[in-house]
C-alpha cells in the first residue's frame, strides 16, 4: 500500500492557500445543518475548530476528559504566539515567519503547511483581540511584542506569562456561544477509548463516560482529533497529567498512519525531579537563561552545599562549548549538554540528574531589585515549588519532555490517511518538522482549527450532503465497542502485582535513557526489546482495583499505559529508522567532531509515515520533502 | 514525616459517604499534597482497595481542576496557590489532615472529592463571551486599548475557575467567579457592546443554578488562587444595576 495524496496544490507555495481556499467546495448552511462533526478534545484546536464549525452552522458534537472544556491543557501554555504582524517595523513579514519555523523545524516539515501557517498567523490575533484576549499592550494602546528564541525579530504576543490560558479562554468563550445556541453539544468527563472506521472511512466514536464508565457510541460524517500530544508516555513530562496518546493510537490502530513518532522537544529548563513520588515537571521560562549561568560540580559525585563549591570546581559547561551562544544556546543543544553532564556524573540532587541555574553573578552585577524585576514571578514559582529561595541558592534544573512534533499524518486538508478522519494541532505532524519554533505551537493549534478545517472539511464533507451519518447499530460500531469492552475487561480487576502507575514509570525510564535527548542505534535496539518485554509483562503483572462500571482513575490510567506501551515501541523504532541527527532527534553515530548534530538530506529528507502492522510488524512510507523558497541550510550555534 | 489522612469517601452521587481515616507514615515533605494523595492510591492498591477519587490535571495552577477542603480552607494552607501548588513542607510531622470535596449545593459530589461544577460552565454559556464569529473580527491594532486597562482585564481574566470562592462562602455565591469575567470583559472596548446582557444574564443564570448572594465577608478573596479582587464583585453589582436601569428606562 502506498502513501495516500497529500493534497499539497500544485504550483508556487505563495500561493498555494489562497487559490486553493477559492477553489474548495462550498456546502449550502442549510445543508451544514445535517452534518454531524465531532471533535475529540477541546483545547485551542478542538475548541476553535468546534465553534467555527458550529457558526457555519454544522451540528458538533465535543468530547473533553476533563469537567470542563476550559480546562485543556493548552491553558498552560506560558510565552506567547507568533504571528507575522510586522507591528514593532523591524522587518518582520510572512515570508521570514515562514522561514524560522522551516528552519527551526531543521527542514523536516512540509513547506506548504509552514507557509499556510504563517500566512493564517495575522487573523489569529485578530480573531483572539476579538474575542476579549487581554494580550500586553504599549503606553499608546496598541498590542506590544517580545521577541522569543530563535529569531531576530518581535512578532510574540503575550499575556503575562499565562497567554495560553487567556487563548484558552476566547476560545471556550466562543465555544460556549455554541452550546448555549445548541449547535454544539459538549460532552466533558468522556475518554474517547477508539474511533470506528468502516472500509477506510471514519464513522464515530466509542467514548466512555468516565463517572458512569458507560460506554457510549457517537456517529458523525466527519471525526476530528484535537487531542493534543503524547510527551506523557515518558512519564515525567511538563504535560498534565490527564493527557493522554490514546484518541491518537487507536485511530492509528484503525489505519490512520503516524508520521515522525520519535520527533519530541525536550525543554532545557524544568525543575528537576526531587524524587520518585515526582508526578510531573514543571517548565520554568526559558527566560532565565539570559542572566542565569547554567552549571555543574566539575568533580564527580560533588555533594557539597553549591555555595561551598570554589570558582574553579565548577564546569560551567555551555559558556565552555558553545562560547558564541553560552547559556542561551538552543533548547535541544541546551538539553544535551545537560544530560551529557550528568552522565559523567557530575549531576546534582539526590538520583544525579539536576544542573544548577545560577543568578549568583546576575545579583552581584545588576542588583536584587533589578533581577527580581526581571524574574520576580518566576522566582516566586520556583520558591512555591521547592521551598528554595533562587536569591540564595541556584535553581536547581533538568530537562524535561514537552511537546511532540509526531503525531497522526495529515494531508493539506489535515485529513488522516482514513476518510473524514482529521487531525488538528498538536496531534498531527505538519508544521514542526523535527523541532518546533517557541510561540509556534499556540498559532498551530488556533490555525489549524479556526482558520484551515473549516474551509477543509466543507469541501470533504459536499459529497455526504443529504446523507445521514453513519447508523450507530452498526457492524462496525458494536464490533469496536466489543474491541474496547475486551480491553476493560481485561485490565479491570486484574490481580497482578504491579500498578499501572509503576509500569509507565518504567516505561519512562527506558524512552527517556534511549530513545530521548540523545540516541543511538545500539541504546534504542535494546530499548525495543526493554519496551516489548515490559508489555507483556504489564499485560502479565498489572493490578488494576475497582470496578469498570463506576469512576475508576486506575482503570483510566491502565488503559492509557497499555496504549503508551505500543506507542513507545513506535517511537523507537522510528528513531532507529531515521539514520541522521535534525532538530530534536539526536543521533550519537551522526555527528561532527565536536559534537554537532548531522543531518543526511540525500537519504533522510523525507516525513516517516508507519502504518500499523496488526499483529505483524508496522510498515515504514517515506513521503519526500522538498523545498523550492528556501534551500535547507546547516545550525551553527558556536 | 508521619501523616493521619481523614478523607471524604464517597463510591457515588446517590449513596452516603462519610470520613475515613488513612496513616501514611513514609510522606517526603517534598513531596506535593496530590503526589501524596497519588502515593496514598499507590499503598491502597496495593492493599487490594479502592482508589481516593480526585479531581486534578495540569499540576501547576492553571487548569482549575483540582481543589479540595484540606482542614476546613479551600486548597489548604497556602496563600495564592491552587490545591496542586501545595507542598507537604506545609504541614506538621504527625499532623492530621482533614481532606473533603467543595461543600456548596450546587457543586453535588460525584464520587469521593470530586464534584460537578457544570453550573460554571453554564453560567459563562449564558454571556461570559464576546460575541464574534471566526473571521468576522477587525484588524487587532484598529481599536486602541490602554495599558492600563490591559492589566486590569487581564486582572480579572486569570480565574481559573476551580469553585474555591463558591467552596468558601457561606452563601455559596458565585459572585466572584462571576464578577471576574464580568469585569474582565466591560473593561475592555471589545467586550463592552453586550456588556447589560452579559451582566444580566450570566446574574439569572447564577440565582438559577442556587448560587446565593453576596454578604461582603471578602473570604472568597482570601482563598482564590489567582487573588482575585473583590472589586469584581462591585464591578459586577455595578454592571448588573446599570444594566436594570437602562432596561426600565427603555
Amino acid at each position: 500500500m502506498s502513501l495516500p495524496d497529500t493534497r499539497v496544490p500544485p504550483g508556487p507555495v505563495r500561493e498555494a492557500w489562497s487559490s486553493h481556499k477559492s477553489r474548495m467546495r462550498l456546502v449550502n448552511p442549510a445543508n451544514k445543518r445535517g452534518l454531524r462533526v465531532l471533535v475529540v478534545g477541546s483545547g485551542l484546536a478542538g475548541a476553535g475548530a468546534a465553534a467555527s464549525l458550529a457558526e457555519q452552522g454544522y451540528a458538533v458534537t465535543c468530547f473533553c476528559y476533563q469537567d470542563s472544556a476550559r480546562r485543556a491543557h493548552s491553558i498552560a501554555a506560558q510565552g506567547g504566539i507568533n504571528a507575522a504582524k510586522n507591528y514593532q517595523n523591524d522587518g518582520d513579514t510572512v515570508a521570514r515567519l515562514f522561514e524560522d519555523t522551516l528552519r527551526g523545524g531543521d527542514y523536516r516539515s512540509r513547506e506548504a503547511h509552514v507557509h499556510r501557517l504563517a500566512e493564517l498567523s495575522v487573523n489569529v490575533i485578530d480573531q483572539c483581540v476579538a474575542q476579549g484576549v487581554p494580550f500586553a499592550r504599549e503606553y499608546g494602546g496598541v498590542l506590544a511584542n517580545r521577541s522569543f528564541g530563535g529569531v531576530q525579530v518581535k512578532r510574540t504576543f503575550y499575556a503575562r506569562g499565562q497567554t495560553g490560558q487567556q487563548l484558552m479562554l476566547g476560545a471556550y468563550g466562543a465555544l460556549s456561544r455554541q452550546v448555549r445556541d445548541g449547535r454544539v453539544t459538549m460532552l466533558p468527563r468522556r475518554e474517547v477509548l477508539d474511533v470506528v472506521v468502516a472500509d477506510n472511512h471514519a464513522q464515530g466514536v466509542i467514548a466512555r463516560n468516565l463517572v458512569t464508565g458507560e460506554l457510549e457510541r457517537h456517529s458523525g460524517h466527519a471525526v476530528v482529533l484535537a487531542s493534543g500530544g503524547y510527551g506523557t508516555v515518558y512519564y515525567l513530562s511538563t504535560l498534565a497529567m490527564g493527557c493522554n496518546a490514546t484518541a491518537a493510537w487507536r485511530a492509528h490502530v484503525r489505519g490512520a498512519l503516524f508520521a515522525n513518532p520519535s520527533f519530541v522537544q525536550i525543554h532545557p529548563t524544568c525543575l528537576m525531579a526531587q524524587g520518585d513520588h515526582q508526578a510531573k515537571l514543571t517548565l520554568m521560562s526559558e527566560s532565565l537563561r539570559n542572566d542565569g549561568r547554567i552549571w555543574t560540580p566539575a568533580g564527580k559525585g560533588d555533594t557539597r552545599d553549591p555555595a561551598t563549591i570554589p570558582r574553579h570546581e565548577r564546569d560551567y559547561y555551555l559558556e565552555r562549548k558553545y562560547p558564541a551562544y553560552g547559556n542561551l544556546a538552543p533548547r535541544d543543544i541546551a538539553s544535551r549538554a545537560a544530560k551529557e553532564a550528568c552522565d559523567a556524573g557530575r549531576g546534582i540532587g539526590p538520583a544525579g540528574r539536576g544542573v544548577y541555574l545560577d543568578f549568583e553573578d546576575a545579583i552581584a552585577r545588576e542588583g536584587t531589585e533589578v533581577i527580581r524585576g526581571r524574574y520576580g514571578n518566576l522566582f516566586q514559582l520556583y520558591q512555591t515549588i521547592t521551598g528554595d529561595d533562587p536569591y540564595e541558592t541556584p535553581m536547581r534544573i533538568y530537562p524535561a519532555a514537552h511537546f511532540t512534533m509526531g503525531g497522526l499524518w495529515v494531508d493539506y486538508h489535515l485529513m488522516t490517511s482514513v476518510r473524514s478522519l482529521y487531525a488538528v494541532g498538536e496531534c498531527n505532524f505538519a508544521d514542526h518538522g523535527a523541532n518546533r519554533l517557541g510561540a509556534n505551537s499556540l498559532l498551530q493549534a488556533c490555525v489549524d482549527g479556526n482558520f484551515v478545517l473549516p474551509y477543509t472539511l466543507g469541501h470533504d464533507l459536499n459529497p455526504e450532503v443529504g446523507r445521514a451519518a453513519p447508523d450507530t447499530a452498526a457492524p462496525a460500531f458494536a464490533a469496536a465497542e466489543h474491541d474496547v469492552r475486551g480491553r476493560i475487561a481485561a485490565l479491570s480487576g486484574s490481580a497482578g502485582t504491579t500498578t499501572p502507575r509503576t509500569f509507565h514509570r518504567r516505561l519512562g525510564a527506558v524512552l527517556w535513557d534511549r530513545c530521548g535527548i540523545s540516541r543511538s542505534a545500539a541504546g534504542l535496539r535494546s530499548a525495543l526489546d526493554d519496551v516489548r518485554a515490559l508489555r507483556q509483562e504489564f499485560h502479565r503483572d498489572v493490578r488494576v482495583v475497582g470496578r469498570a462500571d463506576a469512576f475508576n482513575p486506575e482503570l483510566e490510567k491502565a488503559l492509557r499505559v497499555s496504549d503508551y506501551m505500543e506507542l513507545a515501541e513506535l517511537m523507537v523504532r522510528d528513531a532507529l529508522a531515521r539514520d541522521e541527527s535534525c532538530g530534536a532527534h539526536f543521533r550519537e553515530e551522526h555527528q561532527s567532531p565536536d559534537g554537532e548534530a548531522e543531518r543526511d538530506d540525500d537519504q533522510q529528507m523525507h516525513v516517516s509515515a508507519w502504518r500499523h502492522g496488526g499483529l505483524g510488524e508496522p510498515s515504514l512510507h517515506k513521503e519526500p520533502l522538498s523545498f523550492t523558497l528556501a534551500a535547507p541550510a546547516t545550525r551553527s550555534y558556536k | 514525616m508521619r501523616v493521619r489522612l481523614k478523607i471524604w469517601r464517597q463510591a457515588s452521587a446517590d449513596v452516603p459517604g462519610s470520613l475515613e481515616t488513612y496513616d501514611l507514615d513514609d510522606v517526603d515533605p517534598q513531596m506535593s499534597f496530590l503526589e501524596m494523595l497519588d502515593h496514598l492510591n499507590e499503598t491502597l492498591a496495593e492493599r487490594g482497595e479502592r482508589a481516593v477519587v480526585f479531581d486534578h490535571d495540569c499540576r501547576e495552577g492553571i487548569c482549575g481542576q483540582c481543589g479540595v477542603f484540606i482542614n476546613g480552607r479551600p486548597h489548604g494552607p497556602g496563600r495564592g496557590v491552587a490545591t496542586c501548588q501545595l507542598h507537604m513542607r506545609s504541614f506538621e510531622d504527625g499532623s492530621t489532615i482533614v481532606i473533603e470535596p467543595w461543600r456548596a449545593g450546587p457543586f453535588p459530589v460525584l464520587c469521593d472529592l470530586v464534584t460537578d461544577r457544570g453550573a460554571f460552565d453554564r453560567i459563562v454559556a449564558s454571556g461570559g463571551f464576546v460575541s464574534v464569529h471566526t473571521g468576522a473580527a477587525p484588524e487587532a491594532n484598529a481599536v486602541l486599548v490602554s495599558k492600563r486597562d490591559a492589566e486590569e482585564a487581564f486582572d480579572a481574566a486569570a480565574c481559573i475557575g476551580c469553585g474555591a470562592c463558591v467552596a468558601v462562602c457561606k452563601n455559596a455565591s458565585a459572585m466572584l467567579f462571576v464578577g471576574a469575567k464580568v469585569s474582565h470583559l466591560a473593561t475592555l472596548p471589545q467586550g463592552r457592546t453586550e456588556r447589560s446582557a452579559r451582566a444580566l444574564n450570566m446574574v439569572e443564570t447564577m440565582e438559577a443554578e442556587g448560587f446565593g448572594g453576596c454578604t461582603q465577608t471578602g473570604a472568597c478573596e482570601v482563598v482564590c488562587p489567582k487573588e482575585i479582587s473583590v472589586r469584581t464583585i462591585a464591578r459586577l453589582n455595578f454592571e448588573y444595576l446599570r444594566a436594570r436601569l437602562l432596561r426600565s428606562l427603555r
